[in-house]
């Protein structure tokens, strides 16, 4: 799968958390150590100008991967490969700035990821300064005002405050500081989460917009499949901190293999598909402090077997996707009636 | 089928110190026994304040300022703050989007449903005990008499609001208003709690008012939807009709910009602008601004409500009289 335009790879990348008890009361209790596996052995690559989305629910480890690879958390195994160039391997702020100038985030919240005592023009200028892009001054100014108008917004918004705008306008704003250096790749870490779906819309369409006209190639952090289904050419699927299923993301939409896509895709609510028998997935996420044995979904999963409760499955390719199930492997998958066919029927016109 | 609760009129305002604001504005509604109403809307179309005046539970500077609120047939809005109480709790229950802040840190689990249930039922200790064992049982929590004993930080997202879920029905209430109750989930457990309130009302009777964003819980498990937009009800109707085929061009608008899990376009519908905000209201129908079929008099007549097959739409385009003269 090693392409040539591969901008990210990332290659068994692994994320612990320390979550012990202090030493005393380690040694007063005689409790041990505990460890919050987040991100375990995580391997995937990124085509340039593609999107590239991690699903999976709250504690999967999906952020903290966006976070890993954005530089704001350091991996605890694993690299990460960023135009050729190992970029878990910095030591420094300063060895890291070439890349980072080529790789930006856009946060979840749009009211907390900007700065409510800075004026829209400096932090929109910001990356362009920090960076040594260009020097203060009517061409920096210009360079902001036209940030803005890529974005949707008004140059005059520059001496606004970010409690001026509406949720949506924020985005904007965030859209704009993480374009301010150029960047090749932007980490979107659940981009429209705290947006009304108008307005996500409006987001989406500019995201999109943005790609084509400049070629970014987007990490897609999200939990809402149908955002990914829209936005996404490649996607992972992960559970409990492994990806569990990734490839060609309109086929695992389409075709999903393992049992946790298939359970998680009935589970979406869906407003064009009302009332469809769906399966359910029971029971809930468990700990990333006590992962289970084997495969981590086999406690909740309707095909376990014994095996899959001691052994952990490695990902095998079917088609345009890779699978990590021994049920798949073992072709014991039963067949799946297309997801498209419990689409709502548009009843006639009784009027 | 006569409306167990039934709504009229609706309006809410919020005084400011120079001026009135108009939060909710000629609401109407019935919600039958035993049938679940989604409102929908985007943030600040006034369906929470709508869910909060029906619990008697706005506070300064919100009042109702106009219109009626009929539980059973009686007149509940005029009521005084301890004949309220008494329902609440009792024939009416609340379900809220976080469960943390519904859930006293303080108490067990068990305490707290005790402690309901005792408040308005005529139960002994051990019967609101074994009472309360059996509700954690139906609502799926696993060891349920083990779990009397826990205290709410000791249980997760999923399992907290299943607690709130059993506290809403330890009384058997007649109506339950549940604004945004699986917003702050994940899907897989959103799904667990929804197929869960549709159960206990299909077994029990209970109605369901459901304030949500989400077009697809409204999908999911509601019988009829109240669209909601700049504070009025611009569409009512059942809900496989409303999502299959909107007369509202809000709805229309709202649903096309939701992205399809099966189908992929270049580009999502969009609306363009933002809705008007409270202190900016718009003259004639609040939509117009944004409306890609706006006539001459939507700028300046407010539409009725015109009832369209099932449905009643807010729209001058649903006007019967507009149409045949077209």
């Amino acid at each position: 799968m090693v392409a040539k335009d591969t901008i990210l790879s990332v290659d068994r990348l692994t994320v612990r958390f320390d979550a012990s008890p202090p030493l005393l009361k380690r040694l007063v209790t005689g409790a041990g150590r505990r460890t919050v596996h987040a991100v375990e052995e995580v391997d995937f690559e990124v085509a340039r100008g593609s999107t590239f989305a991690l699903v999976g629910e709250s504690g999967c480890g999906k952020s903290t991967i966006a976070r890993t690879i954005a530089g704001i958390q350091a991996p605890t195994g694993g690299s990460i490969s960023f135009m050729g160039v190992d970029i878990a391997g910095f030591r420094t702020r300063h060895a890291a700035m070439p890349y980072r100038r080529n790789l930006q985030m856009i946060f979840q919240d749009p009211y907390a990821s900007l700065n409510p005592r800075w004026r829209i023009g400096r932090i929109v200028a910001e990356p362009i300064l920090t960076h040594g892009l260009m020097k203060p001054g009517a061409a920096l100014k210009a360079r902001v005002a036209e940030l803005l108008e890529t974005v949707g917004l008004s140059p005059g918004d520059t001496a606004k405050f970010p409690h001026q705008f509406s949720g949506g306008q924020r985005q904007r704003i965030s859209i704009a500081r993480a374009l301010a250096s150029n960047p090749a790749f932007v980490v979107c870490d659940e981009p429209t989460s705290a947006l009304d779906v108008s307005v996500q819309a409006q987001i989406l369409n500019l995201m999109k917009r943005l790609q084509r006209e400049r070629g970014l190639t987007y990490l897609l952090i999200s939990h809402n499949l149908a955002v990914v289904a829209h936005m996404a050419d490649a996607m992972g699927v992960m559970y409990l901190g492994r990806l569990v299923e990734q490839g060609n993301a309109a086929q695992i939409l389409a075709r999903p293999l393992h049992p946790y896509t298939r359970l998680l895709l009935d589970t979406v609510p869906n407003p064009r598909a009302p009332n469809r028998a769906r399966a359910r997935l029971s029971g809930e996420v468990p700990s990333p402090l006590a992962p289970p044995s084997g495969c981590a979904f086999h406690p909740r999963c309707p095909l376990a077997n014994a095996r899959c409760a001691r052994e952990r499955p490695q990902p095998i390719r079917v088609e345009a996707a890779l699978v990590a199930c021994h049920a798949v492997e073992e072709g014991r998958l039963p067949s799946r009636p297309r997801a498209n066919e419990n689409c709502l029927a548009i009843p006639g016109d009784a009027a | 089928m006569s409306a167990l609760l039934s709504v009229q009129g609706l309006r809410v305002e919020i005084a400011q110190r120079h001026r009135v604001l108009t939060a909710v504005d000629d609401v109407s509604f019935d919600i039958a026994a035993g049938e679940i109403l989604g409102v929908v809307g985007e943030s600040g179309a006034g369906k929470s304040v709508t869910g909060t005046a029906v619990l008697g539970l706005l506070e300064r500077p919100a009042y109702q300022a106009a219109g009626r609120i009929l539980f059973d047939g009686r007149r509940i809005d005029t009521l005084d703050e301890d004949a309220m109480r008494a329902l609440r709790g009792r024939e009416i229950a609340a379900v809220f989007q976080d469960p943390l802040t519904s859930l006293d840190p303080l108490m067990t689990i068990g305490d707290q449903l005790v402690e309901t249930m005792r408040t308005h039922l005529d139960l002994t200790q051990a019967e609101a005990v074994e009472r309360a064992a059996r509700l954690l049982a139906e609502v799926g929590i696993p060891a349920p008499r083990e779990r009397l004993a826990s205290y709410p930080h000791e249980m997760s997202g999923g399992m907290r609001q299943r607690v709130v879920l059993a506290l809403a029905f330890c009384c058997e209430p007649r109506l339950i208003i549940a604004d945004e109750p699986t917003t702050a989930l994940d899907v897989s457990i959103q799904a667990q709690i929804l197929d869960l309130l549709r159960a206990m009302c299909r077994e029990r009777g209970t109605a369901v008012m459901l304030v949500t964003h989400d077009m697809g819980v409204i999908a999911e498990v509601t019988d009829h939807v109240a669209v909601m937009y700049a504070g009025r009800l611009v569409e009512v109707g059942p809900t496989r009709r409303l999502l299959a085929a909107a007369a509202h061009p809000y709805t229309r608008g709202l649903m096309a910009s939701i992205p399809d899990m099966y189908r992929r376009d270049e580009e999502l519908m969009q609306i363009p602008g933002s809705m008007p905000r409270l202190d900016a209201p718009v003259p004639g129908c609040a939509f117009h601004p944004r409306c890609p079929q706006a006539l001459a008099r939507c700028a300046g007549e407010r539409p009725p409500s015109f009832t369209t097959g099932a449905s009643q739409v807010a729209c001058w385009l649903a006007d019967p009289a507009g149409r045949s003269a077209a």
